[in-house]
């Protein structure tokens, strides 16, 4: 486990850097950082990607245990440390959808449960999953599932009806395109939010996250229903 | 030497192989026989002595149950998992393995665990490299397939510590390969690698940038390689002999030995030649023959060769390029000689792939490039950095038997993921927790890598205490947990029951049974053979003094060779082989001009119309060097 962080290196007493000695070159003990403060980048959702990539690879240069093969066990475990969390902050931060994420997490927010993983979970212990619907889908969303249904019983019966089938992947399509353009929209908030974290109100941001929140719940919302077309299409 | 040296190892499932470099290339160290490869064979002589490599090879067919090949394969593996394998495999397993526990494999009056075999041949390795530096070592890095588990890469180190190396780093077969070739070619690019070896297939995708190089995705197959192709001769060959001559000898391990045998050889010959012949001697004296062309045999091996695609497609859509965005295709393992599977590669990635090192070495090679990387400060590798990923995501079991996934397969490793657990009851002093790898959905469809008891946590009511948990996959892509109960700080004990693994109690009382210590081990082999250098400088001196060059020289030299010669035979005695080995310099240099004298007559014969061969060169006095071929028993 880390030592305790202090503000000096521990090898040469030097004023540290982040990582590594800025003066000796030592790896240090591991800070509890988020993963924007572990780049030196503010909370803001528009990163340049190639840059981060860039900072990436100098990084791992200098923190990867590889380098660190011959020294003594402490720095061997604080660049495991180190480099685990440099991997774990580059590949939440180069994903777009992973960094909106994150940031959310990091203001209080608790997204839905949306995953598969909760689906199975509520399937097997016969819960409901508290996934709400998001309100302007709730007829689609309605008459795909009776079809669906249909599909399945159908499938049941060894029957096949290639009019419900191409209706279904029809709506399977529409479902594709709203995907997209859930993520589009997405987008056009990254610059909004990082305008409110200078020169907004804490309104704004609010505003902002909450917005956000929607509409990656619509979006996941989305995809679990595209997967549950794809199970009974395969079936 | 500044350092002590770490080898590189490639402890494969047919062949292993140890590499180091040399100056600024990576080169094989070849064992006493001068061969490169060792066959990954262990057998039980007569005397009830270990033999390993290409000297086992032979009992494989005069005494298969004294014999055991494709160890790897049930590295990391449970009784349950292996049924299939054992259909096809000559294994004979300890009768009384329960499911669940470390596998056990029957030899001679003992059995012995996966783990323990592969350490047999590791030692051999070991030897090989101790013989090549004349000094000792105990360090290295060992590759594993990339799609090998954490029990079976545990497995694997575990095996290293048996042998007495401790292991580096473990790495990935494929991305060592990618080493040994982004040596040359300091490019920039999307490189593709698919390694079909004996009997592990796998598929990775790399970016190289600037010397580093980056696994994106890798995929592939721990039940798939050449083997399998031989299996399937087999059991046509099986099929063939009880159809034609009415012998069942699926029962029969000689007969069944001696169709693989012949079946390997057939598999080799037609990745050269059009057609070939199996004619083979069976127990009786019948004889089974068959003709099989190239044709035949690319349509029987096709559904076989067809496993691989799916694992590159996978690869491919997780790395995010299609096939037109790799720039290189790289060819690993003995398998990639047959013609197919490299027409295969071809289709699939529209590349004429790279062959040009040799697909049985790349692997070792490239951990020399690793090893000397870890070493450090070496101008040829300064500027490499191998970052890999973990093949398979890692899960914790949930309520209702499902597995939540808190590391995604293709992160790169180093990776960690936290999570929290709380009690359900007041006062709950234990928590368990499951963990699995593997893509499934649900937990008893993934691999259970082990089960963890937090222990000791604070009596509080239900679901106050909060239990940080840290899983963190190192860079040889072996999981470490860690667990700390947040309200009152108290670091959680954690006991770990490996679901297929050995306890490192059990690794260090394998360590102490394997045979001697280390240290011990190399002196006593030093010892050998210098008594056996000792020997044939004698033997070759006597020679000279039946040659007439031997009257040529003063009696000064001639009583000085006498005396080295008894100060040598003095010391053959004792037990230290330096004070041999500087005897047998002394006595060496002592014998130089009788050498010359002696080299002169032979030329003069020579001369004399005979041809150097026939003239009696006699075994001259040799210089000792580090690789001179020791003369065993």
């Amino acid at each position: 486990m880390p030592g305790e962080p202090t503000a000096s290196c521990w090898s040469c007493g030097t004023m540290r850097a982040e990582h590594f000695c800025t003066a000796c070159g030592k790896v240090q003990p591991p800070l509890p950082v988020d993963y924007f403060t572990f780049f030196g980048l503010p909370r803001k959702l528009e990163v340049n990607v190639p840059g981060l990539e860039k900072e990436f690879y100098a990084l791992s240069r200098k923190l990867h245990p590889d380098l660190y093969s011959g020294a003594d066990t402490r720095e061997q475990e604080w660049s495991l440390e180190q480099s685990s969390q440099l991997n774990d902050a580059y590949r939440t931060l180069k994903d777009p959808i992973k960094r909106t994420e994150y940031l959310l997490r990091l203001e209080g927010v608790e997204l839905e449960e949306q995953s598969k993983t909760a689906t199975e979970q509520a399937r097997s212990s016969g819960s409901l999953k508290k996934q709400v619907v998001p309100p302007d889908l709730l007829e689609e969303v309605f008459d795909l599932n009776m079809q669906l249904e249909e599909l399945r019983a159908q499938k049941r019966l060894g029957e096949d009806d290639p009019a419900l089938i191409e209706e279904i992947g029809r709506q399977k399509l529409e479902l594709e395109e709203k995907y997209e353009g859930l993520f589009e929209e997405l987008k056009g908030y990254w610059q909004k939010w990082d305008q409110a974290v200078d020169e907004g109100t804490e309104e704004d941001r609010l505003k902002i996250r909450d917005k956000m929140v929607d509409l990656l719940n619509r979006r996941s919302y989305i995809r679990n229903l595209v997967r549950d077309v794809n199970e009974a299409v395969e079936r | 030497m500044p350092n002590e040296r770490i080898v590189g190892i490639d402890l494969g499932t047919t062949n292993s192989l140890v590499a180091t470099m040399e100056g600024d290339r990576p080169a094989v160290i070849p064992g006493e026989d001068g061969s490169n490869l060792v066959p990954s064979v262990v057998a039980l002589g007569a005397d009830g002595q270990m033999i390993v490599g290409n000297a086992a090879r032979k009992y494989l067919i005069e005494t298969p149950e004294r014999a055991i090949y494709s160890v790897k394969r049930l590295m990391g593996r449970g009784v349950e998992d292996i049924q299939d394998e054992l259909k096809l495999f000559p294994f004979r397993l300890a009768d009384d393995l329960e499911p669940g526990e470390v596998l056990r494999i029957k030899l001679g009056d003992r059995s012995y665990t996966p783990p323990e075999i592969s350490a047999l041949v590791l030692r051999q390795l070991k030897r090989n490299a101790e013989r090549f530096f004349g000094a000792p070592v105990t360090k290295a890095v060992i590759t594993v397939p990339a799609y090998f588990n954490d029990a079976q890469r545990q497995a694997t180190k575990d095996a290293g510590r048996i042998a007495g190396l401790e292991v580096l780093r473990l790495v990935n077969e494929p991305t060592a390969a990618s080493l040994a070739y982004g040596l040359d070619r300091k490019k920039n690019g999307t490189v593709a690698v698919y390694d079909l070896g004996g009997g592990t297939f796998d598929i990775s995708i790399l970016k190289l940038h600037d010397g580093i190089f980056e696994v994106i995705a890798t995929n592939g197959d721990t039940h798939l390689g050449g083997d399998d192709l031989d299996n399937l001769l087999i059991t046509i060959g099986l099929g063939d002999i009880r159809g034609d001559l009415g012998l069942d000898l699926r029962r029969s391990g000689e007969a069944v030995a001696t169709i693989r045998k012949a079946v390997i050889e057939a598999k080799i010959a037609l990745s050269s030649q059009p057609s070939t012949k199996l004619d083979i001697e069976l127990p009786g004296g019948k004889r089974y023959q068959r003709e099989i062309t190239r044709d035949q045999f690319e349509q029987l091996i096709q559904p076989i060769l067809e496993r691989t695609i799916g694992p590159c497609k996978q690869a491919l859509k997780d790395a995010g390029v299609k096939p037109e965005q790799i720039d290189e295709v790289v060819l690993v393992g003995g398998s990639t000689r047959i013609p197919k599977v490299r027409e295969l590669v071809e289709q699939l990635f529209r590349r004429t792939p790279h062959t040009d090192l040799n697909p049985d070495e790349v692997v070792a090679l490239g951990a020399a490039v690793q090893a000397n990387i870890l070493s450090g400060a070496s101008e040829a590798t300064k500027e490499m950095l191998l970052l890999d990923v973990t093949p398979l995501s890692l899960g914790i079991e949930v309520a209702g038997g499902v597995t939540d996934k808190i590391i995604l397969r293709n992160s790169t490793i180093p990776a960690s993921a936290t999570q929290f657990y709380t009690t359900q009851v007041d006062g709950q002093a234990n928590v368990a927790i499951h963990v699995l790898q593997g893509e499934r959905e649900l937990a008893k469809d993934c691999r259970s890598l082990a089960r963890f008891d937090l222990k000791g946590i604070p009596g509080m009511p239900a679901g106050m205490p909060r239990i940080e948990v840290r899983f963190l996959i190192d860079a040889n892509g072996i999981l470490h947990v860690s667990a700390r109960e947040q309200r009152s700080g108290k670091e959680a004990e954690i006991e770990v029951q490996p679901s297929y693994g050995l306890t490192d109690e059990q690794v260090e009382s394998m360590i102490l049974e394997s045979f001697d210590k280390a240290e011990d081990d190399f002196r006593e082999r030093q010892l050998i053979e210098a008594r056996n250098e000792a020997a044939t400088i004698v033997a070759a001196l006597e020679k000279g003094r039946q040659s007439p060059a031997w009257a040529q020289l003063t009696t000064g030299e001639k009583e000085n060779i006498a005396q080295l010669e008894q100060h040598l035979h003095k010391v053959e005695k004792g037990d230290d082989y330096s004070e041999i080995r500087k005897a047998i310099d002394a006595l060496n240099q002592s014998t130089m001009r009788l050498a010359e004298l002696m080299m002169d007559s032979a030329v003069a014969t020579a001369l004399k119309g005979k041809t150097m061969n026939e003239a009696d060169l006699g075994e001259g006095p040799s210089v000792p060097h580090p690789v001179a071929k020791a003369e065993f028993e």
